[in-house]
Formats: structure tokens, sequence, C-alpha cells
């Protein structure tokens, strides 16, 4: 049966070409993967393969020929004895390309989608607590989890025998052994992409960063292997894994060891993100974020692992991701933070109360998904919003939760929302510069004052 | 490295061989890849496959040869030219050609593409497009058969080209000091995308790559099935023994270009068409079937029947309707 060979496209963006040489000759006998003609795109020349082997019947389109358009007619192959038609094979004009049946389009907006809001739950009270510090909560996170589930395995470097470069999971290797608490070489990008392997059978395992700034050895298997897979494989294939690590600034330690990872990785759909500051926090977090079926960065803070808080002491105790906490309440503006700038607010809060003004403070608890409910509930109280973080300002988390803000609750606004941010250099080492490039509670007032 | 240095003398395909049923199932499944590629390259030049394509035409036989000599539950994972894994590991050939039209009857509903696809049900574990991920990966599916205490083995491909990533090496050492079961392919196809292996690798032995490691290894020859089955159930047999992992880097050649659009100006026409007239892998069957007294025409049942089938993928893929729009937005995260 005779079959039109059509002007093929050579690359993704090939729209048309120049047919410079035919290879063949009509009548010539052709086998598969023979080369026919040599087309020319605009970026090189490049060969043609038969497809199908047979007789080249007849050119359509002289050697020599420009701007052809992919898909044309360019040559008739019949079989060996066959006539070749007198024209190319009918409907010459149709495309060669069938219409795919598309479905019609819904609704699809053509802006970012924004969730719709919902009135925001009040938090589950847990009964009694006890103080203890977050490397304790986070600790305890692990054990229950690590007894609850025996998919569920820490890997890391120094996290066994070591127990922990800061001793979060101090016993662990005693009670749960070699095979479930593992000591990995420093090695990140291999064992991390070794983990996300795991994870994408089914096992569940915790990937403990020494700190998140290594991570970025590593951030190649988090985003590309671990958050899109489950998108990749049409749904099949999910990816039952954390990241933790301590984040952002500790004391001391300079540029490279000093950043915060929260606005990288709460850009990434595929990823949730949280970053707890309390003792509650870190446990209830930690263990819903073992628990996810889906890739959990845990952005610790390495200044408040010692710091005591008070925790529910019920042995069930887990928080929602995804649900923001109200630290403290005020009625004349919001101050919206995360991981340990939380203390800052709140002192922060503490000088502005004395000053006659009272700031409702958020504790984000989660970057992705933001609870944006809460935090437009608040301002639509307040009419006032100040962010603030430890990161960079650029493309910073308080650039999205003001644009949030700005998209739901425009009209509450009184002033503009201000922005209190680390300063928009590497982390210097010396004392004082260190000191003038974190957000200290005087920023904030200020930046309250001015709105006010 | 002793133990490894004694395999040299078995490099080639000097000896080994199979059944001849064997021969014809490989025949039948290198076949398959082969017309099933070429139909793919096809729909490329219609327009009809967009994006990257790299097709897997010359390489047939060490996904065959390997895929003989594993059990069900051995999971596979590779690059992005990974059509002919998939397909040898029992994908269907429907389900891949309408994924690589972008369709939602294709295995990732048309959200992965050529170079992203996956089988759950196969154990085949994508379809990686970033050169050398799939190496870290693949020790970690070999981790997880360890982990769960199986006699699985995992099987990570990769090419000459990502035989120079750092976390192929991290890999190296990981599965080593770990005993994992994972079995490492090198498809030395002599070019990564236009440099050939001497201009890109100061080692000229792939195969002993693993050597600082204590990892066997072993250089086969890819366009020979009977060579790559033997050199594989070796290798398998060692990681299924539980004596950690095990290197072959099997000497192979891709005929066409890197990717659709590469122009292949690095290598002469002369070079491709010497392996093509005497190194084709699914000829040299061909020949030892004819010598075994197979018939022509038996041959050509088969090559019909594959015809048929890699025709149905075409149609079945053309056919089928694009995503709905709302696909869109699934398969982002899963309910927690």
């Amino acid at each position: 049966m005779a079959t039109d060979i059509i002007m093929p496209a050579l690359s993704p963006t090939m729209t048309e070409g120049t047919l410079a040489r035919w290879v063949k000759a009509e009548g010539d006998k052709v086998a598969i993967g023979d080369v026919i003609a040599e087309i020319e795109t605009d970026k090189a020349t490049m060969e043609v393969e038969a497809i199908e082997s047979g007789i080249l019947g007849r050119i359509l389109v002289p050697e020599g020929t420009q701007d052809i358009a992919v898909n044309t007619p360019i040559a008739i192959m019949v079989e060996d004895g066959e006539a070749v038609p007198d024209t190319a094979s009918a409907p010459a004009a149709a495309p060669a390309t069938p219409e795919a049946p598309v479905a019609q389009p819904s609704a699809v907006p053509a802006v970012a989608a924004s969730a719709p809001l919902t009135t925001p739950e009040p938090e589950k009270d847990w009964g009694p607590t006890a103080e203890i510090t977050v490397r304790e909560a986070l600790h305890d996170a692990m054990q229950a989890e690590l007894r609850r589930d025996p998919d569920v395995f820490l890997i890391g470097e120094e996290v066994a025998e070591y127990q922990g470069a800061y001793k979060i999971s101090q016993g662990l290797l005693a009670e749960f052994g070699d095979k479930r608490v593992i000591d990995m070489p420093i090695t990140e990008h291999g064992f991390t992409g070794m983990a996300v392997g795991a994870a994408l059978t089914g096992l569940k395992p915790i990937v403990e960063f020494m700190t998140m700034n290594f991570s970025m050895q590593a951030i190649d298997h988090i985003i590309n292997s671990a958050a899109k897979t489950l998108y990749m494989s049409g749904g099949q294939m999910g990816c039952p894994i954390v990241f933790r690590g301590p984040n952002g600034a500790a004391a001391r330690v300079g540029a490279q060891h000093s950043q915060c990872y929260g606005s990288w990785y709460a850009h990434v759909p595929g990823l949730k993100v949280v970053a707890p500051w309390s003792s509650a926090d870190a446990k209830g977090l930690l263990r819903a974020a073992i628990r996810d079926p889906n890739p959990v960065i845990v952005l610790e803070n390495e200044i408040l692992y010692g710091r005591k808080f008070p925790c529910p002491v019920d042995e069930d105790f887990i928080l929602p991701i995804g649900k923001a906490k109200i630290e403290r309440e005020g009625r004349d503006v919001t101050i919206v933070t995360f991981s340990i700038m939380v203390t800052t607010a709140l002192e922060a809060a503490e000088e502005l109360a004395q000053q006659g003004i009272e700031a409702e403070v958020i504790n984000l608890r989660s970057l992705r998904p933001l609870d944006t409910a809460t935090i437009v509930e608040s301002v639509k109280k307040t009419s006032r919003l100040v962010t603030l973080e430890e990161g960079w300002p650029f493309a910073g988390i308080g650039a999205e939760v003001a644009m949030q803000v700005i998209e739901h609750a425009f009209d509450w606004l009184d002033a503009p929302p201000a922005r209190v941010t680390g300063v928009d250099v590497p982390m210097p080492f010396a004392a004082n510069l260190e000191k003038l490039a974190l957000p200290q509670p005087e920023h904030v007032v200020e930046a309250v004052r001015r709105l006010i | 490295m002793a133990a490894a240095q004694e395999n040299t003398a078995r490099v080639g395909g000097n000896g080994p061989s199979l059944t001849r049923e064997q021969f014809m199932d490989a025949f039948h499944e290198m076949l398959l890849i082969r017309r099933f590629e070429e139909k793919a390259g096809q729909l490329y030049g219609m327009g009809l496959i967009g994006g990257f394509c790299h097709l897997y035409i010359g390489q047939e036989a060490v996904v065959v040869g390997i895929q003989m000599t594993l059990k069900d539950g051995d999971k596979l994972i590779t690059s992005y030219r990974d059509h002919g894994q998939m397909l040898a590991a029992g994908m269907t050939p429907r389900g891949v050609m309408a994924e690589l039209t972008g369709r939602a009857t294709g295995y990732s509903h048309g959200k992965g593409g050529s170079m992203h696809m996956f089988s759950r049900e196969k154990n085949f574990y994508g379809g990686h497009g970033i050169v050398g991920a799939q190496v870290a990966l693949g020790i970690g599916l070999a981790f997880a058969n360890k982990y769960r205490g199986t006699d699985e083995v995992s099987v990570a491909y990769f090419g000459d080209g990502a035989a120079n990533q750092g976390q192929v090496y991290e890999s190296f050492n990981l599965a080593a000091l770990h005993k994992l079961p994972c079995l490492f392919i090198i498809e030395n196809n002599l070019y990564g995308m236009g440099t050939s292996v001497e201009r890109a690798s100061a080692s000229h032995e792939l195969w002993r790559n693993g050597e600082p490691w204590g990892i066997p290894g072993r250089r086969v020859d890819g366009m020979d099935i009977a060579a790559v089955h033997e050199a594989s159930a070796e290798a398998v047999a060692h990681c299924r023994a539980g004596k950690g992992p095990y290197l072959l880097e099997m000497m192979t050649y891709r005929y066409r270009g890197h990717s659709m659009s590469d122009p292949a100006k690095y290598r002469k026409r002369e070079e491709v068409d010497q392996v093509r007239k005497t190194r084709d892998p699914i000829e040299h069957v061909r020949q030892i079937l004819l010598d075994a007294g197979v018939s022509e025409d038996n041959l050509r049942k088969i090559e019909d029947d594959v015809k048929a089938t890699v025709n149905d993928s075409a149609e079945f893929a053309q056919t089928s309707p694009e995503p709905d729009p709302a696909e869109l937005y699934t398969d982002v995260l899963l309910e927690a």
C-alpha cells in the first residue's frame, strides 16, 4: 500500500525546513533505517531515515525547496511491484496529524488559584502539659513514630553511634537497632537519593540533615525526585519521606551555615513545609510529618533546641499540618511569623502593649500549605499586617503572606503591609554585624509604630 | 581487586548460549522494542510526540538479556532513554505510546511523557530526566529490598555519560558499605549526547569504576544477547545471595541520535552503518535461529505479530483523548 513520507519535525520547536538533498532517487529500493533525504532546519542539517521498507515511488518536493511545513507529504513510498498513485495519497490536504479528541476545558483559571477560605477551627484542647525542651519534643516524636510503624527509619550523619550531632536522636539506636537508625557517611546527595528511592517503594524514611544548609547538596532529589514523582507518575508513586534539620541562623557560624530555606522549599508544589517554634509544635508537627504520605520538610532551629515549652503529655498528641496558631491575641495589628522569630514577635508585642498597642501574633507553624484563613481573619480584625522572618526579604515568606492578605482582605487594610526580615546580605561572622543582620524586637516595634 | 581483574578474561560472548525457546522469546522482545521505537520516531516526525524523545534502537539486547534473568518483585530504574526498559518490564505498548503522545490513557495520564514514566505494578520506578539521579534512587530500591528482608534485586541502568556524575560514586560507596542488592548497569553506547566516552572519562574501563569500593565488575558485549544473559545471571545471583552490588558495563551502540533533534555530526555515518551491518543484536539472533532450523516463515510470523502490536499501540495512542483539564490539578499531593 502506498504511504506518504511527510516532512518530519526534527526538533521540539521545528515548524518548517528546507529539503536540502534527496539521497535516494525515484525507483530506488529503500530499507528501514536508510537515509533518504537531508533536511536543513534553523539549527542543523539532519538526515531523514526510512521508517518502512519499500520503493521510493515518487518525489513530491524537489530538493532545494525551502520553508516546507512539517507534515507536508514530500514523497510516496510503494511496495515492490506496486503502481505509484497519480497524486499524493488522498486526502492530500488533510493534516497527517490526526486531531486528538480534546476534552472541553472546564474552568481553568488563568491566574494563580487562591484556595477558598474557610473559617478557622479552634485548636483541640489536649489537656495537661509538661515542660520539655524542643530537643526532647523532636526526639519523642521520632521515638513514638518509630515504635508505631516498622516502615519508619532514621538516616543521617551522626544520628546513630554519635547520638545525633545535636542529640535529637539520643538513645534511638539502642532502642531500634542499626537497621532503623542508620549512620550515613558525609554524602548528602547520595543518601538523600537512596532515601527517596526507598520511600518510592513505600518505606517512610526520616532524613536528618546536620543542618538544612547541607540539603542544598541534595536539593535535586528533594525537588525533582521526591516532590514531583507523584505527579509525573499520574498518582502511582507517592513519596512518604521527612527531611528535617536545623534551619536559619544559629550563632556566629557565618554565611554558609546561616540561611533560611523557608521560601526555597515553600515554593515547590508537591512538598509540605513546616517550621515549629515551641515544643508542642515540634512534637505535634514532626509526628504529623512522619505520618504524612507526602514529602515534608521540617525546618527546625538550633537555638530553640534547648528551650523549654509546655507540651501536651497525651500519648496521641499530634498537630495538623497547615494550621497556624494565634500565640497572642490583639486588636491593633497582626504580626505573622514562624520558627524562632515567634519569640521575637512576642517580645515586641510585650513592648507594644506597654505603649498601649495590642498586637496579635500568629505562629504559622506550616509554610506550605499556608493557613491563609487564620491570617485573613486576624487582619480583618486588626486592619494592619506586619510579617516577620529571619530569611531574606526578596521573594520571601513575608511577600507571600502580604500578597495573600492583599488578595483576600485588601478593603480591610488601613495601611500597607510591612515586612521585617533579615538584611539582604550573606550572614556576616562578627558578633555586632550578625546582630545587625537579624530582625530584633525593636525592628518589629518600629515597623508596627509606622503603621499606626 | 584481584576478583574483578580475573573477569577481564571473560569479555565478549565467547561461549554463552541460550535455548532455542529463549532465543525465540528474545527475538520477539527485541524486535518489539525496535519496531516500537521506529514507530515512536515516526510519530515524533509527525508532531504527535513532542519535546524530548530518546530512542533505544541498537541497544535492545541489553535490556532484554537482563530482564530474562530477573524474577517478579525485582525493581528497575533507568534514565530518560527508557522505552525499551518499560516494554521489557512488561508494560503495555499501548500505555507507553499513549504516554509518549501525552494522552489520558498513558501510564502517567499524560503528565510524565517520554522521560517520566512509572509502573508500580511492574516495579518500574522510572524514567528519570536528571542524568545520574536514578543511580542514587536505585540503591534506595535495593535498600528497601534489604530492609524488608526479601531476596529481591534492584537494577539501576545508566549510560556512559552518567558514569561521570558524582552521585554515582556516592551510590557505589553506599551500596558497597551496606551490601545492597543492586545491579548497576552501565549502558556504554560510546557517546554521552555528542561527547565520546574517550573525551568524557579519564577511565576507559568503566566496568572497573566500582573497584575502589570492592564492587565486582565485568565488561560484556551488549550486542550479544547470550553474553548479556550469562553475565547478568551471574551478577543477579551475586546480588540475590546478599553479597552486595555488582557492576556490568554493557558495550552497546545507539543507531539514532541522542534525542530526536540530534544531527549526530560527532560520528560518521559509516560508523553507524558498520555496527548495523556487523553487530546488530537482532540480526545476530535471527541468524542463530535460522541456523538452528527455525523457518523464515516462523520468524516472519513474529515480525507480523510485532508490527500489529506496534501499530495497535500507535492507533490506540492517536485515538485516545488528551487528559481532562481537571487532571492539571490532581496528583500533586496525596490526602493525608
